[in-house]
């Protein structure tokens, strides 16, 4: 912004001082030109972005006949709360959400609880290993989630866990702790480690300056991460879907149902599934750079 | 946690001492994380390997070949690398074009970077249905194409295999491109306008300037945007699940139907094993050819 908004300015406003005759236009000219062409491409690609969301939000809040009509409307003339209703009155689909939430919300505890610990400890100490065991973290970010789905669909058959919440809070888990160590390692960089041992000679034990000073300071950061960790966990199908039969997430439910669920049930289920990324990146719009940022570092 | 209370001694002053005590808290502290993970991820992949090579009598090639023998196979394959070499190009295109646009701070950048980072959380079960309500025989594209009077076209249609490949490369192009996007702005980030003026005032124009000194100086942010990528792009199933059911397979989406409904874990575990060599191999190769080139360069 600085450097683009404030030379046009500086020229016109040292031209009365300087006594040039002429002054070349051609470079602010060009200037102007570019800017335009800048505003048509961010625009023609916010449509590309933008046009099917507001498309799919249609389609989910037409009345059911309308969506068998042709051709489609474009504007919502049809607006009825009709086919959301009917899709959230489908089987499976209200256990479905209530499954989702209940597996993010554990997934959140249990990657947090055990990942905390870690990202403390790789911001904190010079350990021995302590590059290898980041390397781990990496390589386990880098494996395809049927890779662990199938095996532990006949592992937890053994165990009795299969079909179940636990189980795909476990799978969740697993694949969120990487990150979640990553960035909560970042973020507990960023809390100065001077306030800690101020702490510590004020007589605080290490764990009593860790919840005392910093945690408090790290909460918005790990806010934004567990965010990011509950819809990582809500967005996962595959695993969800090969884990469990009767008790499905949402994603897993509408996965399997698609084959002999009508359109307008669909469009429902695609709207159902993308309000929650709306939601999130307006909370997180902030952060996201600063999270992709470090974590890949 | 519970490794706190181990090291409630005073500070000791000494130097040597601080520091073997440091190590102790930290090995306590990722403990749990790295028992977690050996039981999520090092054991599964162990049984993983054993079912796709173990029968009712000890080793047997029969799952390899009856994976190789199903018919949905290898156009999975043929579909899942096709996928991979058109969309992967196109993907890093776009992510570069709107990440540097948005670097020269256009008038509305904070809501630009809003709606292009959204399709970042939404999943590939959920675009595929976005688009869906696009491309489906009376969906809305075809309903644009009939208010002008043209005429519609059944994309999905399962003889019409081209567009079929355009729809879900499309839909990828929609959802994907944001997490190329995002990692680049964080990489543009950090780096100084500085270095784009001083090319600037030595001559360079736009694409000089890009090509050595924006591009070289953004190599850490693409090689982790390329590798994760790539990775993740043999993962995708859902899309064309959604799109087009099961006339366009994907290597994943075989490993879920040979799960759930043919319900023979042997061959889905084989099938599991592909992805991951091919992912694995991908990551080496990327890390190779992008080490080597830095190398060279300095």
């Amino acid at each position: 912004m600085t450097t683009a908004t404030t030379r046009p300015e500086q020229a016109g406003a040292a031209r009365p001082q300087l006594t040039t005759p002429e002054p070349d236009h051609g470079p602010q000219r060009k200037r102007k030109r570019d800017r335009v062409w800048l505003q048509v491409v961010c625009i023609a690609i916010t449509l590309f972005m933008a046009v099917p969301i507001y498309l799919i939000a249609l389609a989910a809040f037409s009345t059911r006949a309308s969506l068998n009509e042709f051709p489609l409307d474009l504007l919502p003339t049809n607006f009825s709360t009709e086919t959301i209703s009917v899709f959230m009155q489908s089987t499976g689909v209200i256990p479905g959400v209530i499954n989702s939430i209940q597996v993010g919300l554990a997934t959140l505890v249990l990657s947090f609880i055990i990942g905390i610990p870690a990202g403390y400890a790789v911001a904190r100490f010079a350990f021995r290993g302590r590059e290898p065991y980041q390397l781990f973290m990496l390589f386990t970010r880098a494996l395809p989630i049927v890779v662990l789905s199938v095996p532990l669909a006949s592992l937890f058959l053994n165990v009795g866990l299969y079909d179940s919440v636990l189980a795909v809070t476990l799978l969740h888990s697993a694949l969120a702790l990487p990150t979640a160590i990553l960035i909560t390692a970042s973020i507990f960089v960023g809390v100065p480690a001077d306030v800690e041992e101020a702490a510590r000679i004020f007589g605080c034990t290490p764990f009593q300056a860790f919840r005392k000073v910093v945690l408090p300071m790290a909460i918005p950061g790990i806010a934004a991460a567990s965010i990011f960790t509950f819809v990582m966990s809500w967005n996962e199908v595959l695993g969800a879907a090969i884990l469990t039969l009767s008790h499905r997430t949402l994603p897993a439910q509408v996965l399997s149902s698609l084959s002999d669920s009508p359109l307008a049930y669909r469009f429902a289920g695609g709207f159902v599934l993308v309000v929650p990324a709306l939601v999130f990146i307006f909370f997180m719009r902030k952060y996201l750079t600063n999270m992709w940022g470090s974590t890949i570092r | 946690m519970t490794a706190a209370p181990a090291s409630t001694v005073a500070p000791p002053p000494a130097m040597p001492t601080r520091a073997r005590r440091r190590r102790t808290p930290a090995l306590w502290l990722i403990a749990p994380s790295i028992v977690f993970m050996t039981l999520m991820f090092a054991y599964p992949m162990l049984v993983g390997i054993g079912e796709a090579f173990t029968g009712p009598d000890g080793f047997t090639l029969e799952h390899i070949q009856r994976m190789v023998a199903d018919p949905y196979f290898w156009p999975a394959v043929r579909n899942t690398a096709l996928l991979i070499v058109v969309l992967i190009p196109l993907q890093f295109v776009l992510a570069l074009t709107m990440a540097l646009m948005l670097r020269a701070k256009p008038r509305f950048s904070g809501l630009y970077f809003f709606l292009w980072a959204v399709p970042l959380a939404v999943s590939d079960l959920a675009a595929g249905l976005v688009w869906l309500a696009v491309f489906t025989d009376q969906g809305y594209l075809n309903s644009v194409l009939a208010d002008l009077h043209l005429p519609t076209f059944s994309w999905l249609n399962y003889q019409n295999y081209g567009t079929m490949f355009l729809t879900v490369v499309i839909a990828e192009l929609w959802r994907a491109t944001a997490l190329v996007f995002v990692i680049l702005v964080a990489g543009l980030q950090s780096i100084p306008k500085d270095y784009e003026e001083a090319a600037a005032v030595f001559g360079a124009g736009t694409w000089a300037s890009l090509r050595y000194v924006t591009l070289p100086l953004l190599r850490p942010s693409l090689q982790v945007a390329l590798i994760l990528r790539t990775i993740l792009a043999f993962q995708t199933f859902a899309v064309a699940q959604a799109l087009t059911g099961q006339n366009f397979p994907l290597i994943v989406g075989e490993t879920y139907r040979w799960s759930t409904a043919l319900q023979n874990p042997n061959v889905a575990s084989a099938i599991a094993l592909v992805v991951m060599l091919a992912s694995m191999i991908t990551a080496v190769f990327y890390l190779r050819l992008l080490r080597d080139q830095s190398e060279a360069k300095t």
